[in-house]
């Protein structure tokens, strides 16, 4: 056991440290900090300054802009990207589609795909859920019918995050109703610009529009927008929501949170009472576990395997995220009836973060795991 | 930043696992040797000792091992799984580092070499009646006469205070300030009360009547900040033995939903209870890892952060190990009751842990004593 940081990767902590606070734009990063909505063209331009850099889709293979960092590096840059207030690269392009693409994608897919998806010159969105399909996602029903080389795509998908800034969107569909469910399902990508394909938005509680129902009439996709085998779709979303460890928690961005709202309280005078002093003390003491769990886990990954913990980042770690934002809430008291400033802003925050415990795989469907996989129940 | 143990420490790990298992794996032999006095094997603590455990954070040159914590935080753990009664995190950890921390060269050897051997039970004689987990003495008073000082006042709870060999007592100075003395336990003035305690431990009221009592290291140097830290270093070793416990009780609940028969199916047919065990994991998981760097923080050595460190681990398994104790109960059902089925047990000595030498509430008044200090916590700076 090995309690500091090595020297090379003390170094590193410093290099991604520096990057991230002098290279981010300073208007992005204080919209961030001040939980503020970002604009489309900040968050691509985000992503541009981190891809030019190198620092956008470091997990990815070599020769398509990654980086061969260890998992504990991963880490590091992902900690010190969100304690510097900086807009992470979007999940759906740097996270999901990538990764799939590098590993299930043909050779035209991945050259004509890839660059454009590390840089968001292609912004993507995701298309997995439906009406009827969320936690049971193999339920799914949009059928994808082959007409010649291409697929005609019918049916509608839902809680489609920013689908109103996508310009593509990768999809799992039905290709073949008569088999188990799992089995006859496949994954298309598709332009959003085709005819036939309908973005309405879904208006959420805290009055913001970041997901949408998606619909497809008879959309035609040619046939080589395939990723991988056709039916192999199953294994894919297997693959693409499985293949994340690092940066499952969000530790760095709820401890920014937590030390803003312990700054809050302490210029309201809050923190003299003992009461809240005892209720941010526990929460630091939870979110100094949970961080370092998450070094347990990326310090202990062996061969590049899950660790099982995994899902206790991902249960815990939006427990603690909503917590926070309901201390918030509590901080700022009356003042959350405010037209304007952080008081106003809190109460639409904690409503919105009641999303993390549902997507990405409800808590429920991790305690799931956790029951089986790990426990053996 | 590393989480893995050496491979010395994984053999050490299998040995004393292997001795604990001979001795207690089977929960009825455990049950014997905490009913009959002193309330802990001697011959085991002996095997301990030849086995090197005793001695393995003291020095070379004071009879010990030379070894360090995180050895000394593998033999708790293991000391957990069985919920073995000898009484380890308190000899070793609290009476061993305060004579390691301020006795003279002599006292070391001495005093360490026969803990590290066995051949002495040293406890250290600190609570007071009435006071709640204090690093200084309050009514033990020291009186010095030449050389020489005796000690009176009334020490208790003191854990395994009727069999120690030797006491290590705190009494307040003249001068004021909180002195430490050593006192053989049979000294004339020592009145020794010995109970046994509700997990099937032993403590004692000691009463010190003029006791002849010997300065541990100096005489007359106010020693606070020694027996804070001392009282730390135990806090992370009886939080290492509470995670071999939980790891432990969650392993039986899982064990037992896997196997238990109600309405035509296995208990772990149902999602409301499978649920309650995957939290129970997570609990597990959140503590081992405060424990394990609290554990490597002691290892460092500097006193401010062991006491953070100690809070904070002392915090985690206390919500952790009532949470985990509590439900392994339930989830057995009527038969976690019993005290002939060893799961309760565990939830016992849990709750013994939580009360040695601070809960959870105590551990969070400091730490929000502290809170407005600083902006963000780093365990990586
Ligand atoms: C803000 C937001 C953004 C999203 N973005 C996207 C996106 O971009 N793309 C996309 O494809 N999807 C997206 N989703 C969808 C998300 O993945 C689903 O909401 C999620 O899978 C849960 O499905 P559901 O909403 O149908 O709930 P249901 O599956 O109906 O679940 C309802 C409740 O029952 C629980 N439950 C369900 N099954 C079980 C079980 N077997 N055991 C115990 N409890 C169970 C759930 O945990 C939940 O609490 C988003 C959702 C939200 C809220």
């Amino acid at each position: 056991m090995q309690l500091e940081l090595s020297e090379q990767d003390q170094e590193f902590r410093t290099q991604m440290r520096e990057f991230f606070t002098t290279k981010v734009s300073p208007e992005i990063r204080d919209a961030v900090a001040e939980g503020r909505e970002l604009t489309k063209e900040q968050i691509v331009e985000a992503q541009r300054t981190l891809n030019d850099a190198g620092y956008a889709v470091p997990h990815w293979p070599v020769e398509w802009g990654g980086q061969a960092w260890s998992d504990l590096q991963r880490h590091i840059w992902n900690e010190e990207m969100m304690a510097a207030a900086v807009p992470p690269p979007l999940a759906f392009n740097a996270s999901m589609i990538g990764p799939v693409l590098a590993q299930f994608g043909s050779q035209e897919l991945k050259e004509r795909f890839l660059p454009a998806t590390a840089s968001l010159d292609i912004w993507w969105s995701q298309g997995f859920s439906e009406p009827d399909a969320g936690s049971d996602l193999a339920s799914l029903r949009t059928r994808a019918v082959k007409d010649g080389d291409d697929w005609i795509v019918t049916g509608q998908k839902t809680w489609t995050t920013l689908g109103q800034h996508a310009d593509w969107i990768f999809t799992l569909v039905r290709t073949d109703p008569d088999v188990k469910k799992q089995a006859g399902i496949s994954m298309l990508l598709i332009d959003m610009t085709l005819p036939g394909v309908e973005v309405r938005p879904i208006e959420l509680i805290d009055g913001g529009h970041e997901v949408n129902e998606v619909w497809f009439t008879d959309v035609r996709v040619p046939g080589d927008m395939l990723v991988g085998e056709v039916n192999q779709g199953w294994t894919i979303a297997k693959f693409l929501l499985g293949n994340e460890r690092v940066g499952v928690a969000p530790v760095g961005s709820t401890k920014r949170s937590l030390a803003r709202a312990k700054r809050l309280a302490t210029e309201s005078g809050l923190l003299s009472d003992p009461l809240y002093a005892a209720r941010i003390a526990e929460l630091e003491n939870q979110l100094l576990a949970l961080e370092l769990t998450a070094l347990r886990v990326v310090a202990n990954s062996h061969n590049g395997a899950p660790h099982p913990a995994s899902s206790v980042l991902k249960l815990k770690g939006t427990e603690i995220q909503q917590a926070v934002t309901e201390l918030l809430v509590d901080v700022a008291g009356p003042g959350v009836l405010n037209g304007d400033g952080w008081e106003s802003r809190a109460t639409p925050a904690y409503l919105n973060m009641r999303k993390a415990s549902i997507y990405g795989g409800s808590n429920e469907v991790q305690r799931q795991i956790i029951a089986k996989t790990i426990l053996g129940l | 930043m590393d989480f893995t143990y050496t491979d010395e420490q994984d053999a050490l790990r299998d040995a004393v696992r292997g001795l604990l298992t001979k001795s207690y794996s089977d929960f009825e032999k455990r049950r014997q040797a905490t009913k009959a006095e002193p309330g802990y094997s001697e011959e085991l603590w002996g095997r301990l000792a030849e086995l090197g455990a005793l001695s393995l954070p003291f020095a070379e040159e004071d009879g010990g091992a030379g070894a360090g914590w995180i050895e000394t935080s593998v033999v708790a753990q293991e000391i957990g799984r069985v919920i073995a009664p000898e009484p380890y995190a308190v000899t070793v950890g609290l009476a061993g580092s305060l004579v390691a921390a301020v006795g003279t060269p002599e006292q070391r050897a001495e005093v360490l070499g026969a803990i590290s051997a066995g051949e002495r039970l040293v406890a250290v004689a600190h609570e007071e009646p009435g006071r709640r987990w204090k690093p200084s003495a309050s009514d033990v008073k020291a009186s010095q006469d030449g050389d020489s000082w005796t000690v009176d006042g009334v020490k208790a709870p003191v854990v395994q205070g009727a069999r120690a060999d030797l006491l290590v007592v705190s009494a307040v100075l003249p001068e004021g300030g909180t002195g430490l003395f050593l006192v053989e336990g049979d000294a004339e003035g020592v009145q020794r009360e010995g109970h046994p305690t509700f997990e099937g431990g032993r403590a004692a009221r000691i009463t010190l009547t003029a006791a002849r009592a010997t300065p541990l290291g100096e005489a007359g140097v106010n020693r606070t900040a020694a027996l804070a830290t001392a009282l730390d270093t135990a806090r992370i070793l009886v939080a290492n033995e509470a995670i071999g416990i939980m790891e432990v009780a969650l392993t039986m609940t899982t064990d037992y939903l896997k196997s238990r028969k109600q309405f035509g199916v296995t208990l772990n047919t149902f999602q409301a209870l499978t649920f309650r065990a995957a939290d129970m994991y997570v609990s597990l998981e959140l503590a081992t890892s405060v424990v394990q760097w609290a554990t490597m923080v002691l290892e460092a050595g500097d006193p401010a952060a062991i006491s953070a460190a100690a809070r904070r681990s002392t915090l985690m398994v206390s919500r952790a190990s009532r949470h985990i104790g509590q439900e392994a109960i339930q989830l057995h059902g009527g038969i976690g009751m019993t005290a002939e089925y060893a799961v309760g047990s565990y939830t016992s000595r849990l709750t013994a842990i939580d009360h040695l030498f601070g809960d959870g509430t105590f551990a969070a008044g400091a730490l929000a004593d502290g809170v407005a200090g600083y902006d963000a916590l780093d365990p990586l700076a």
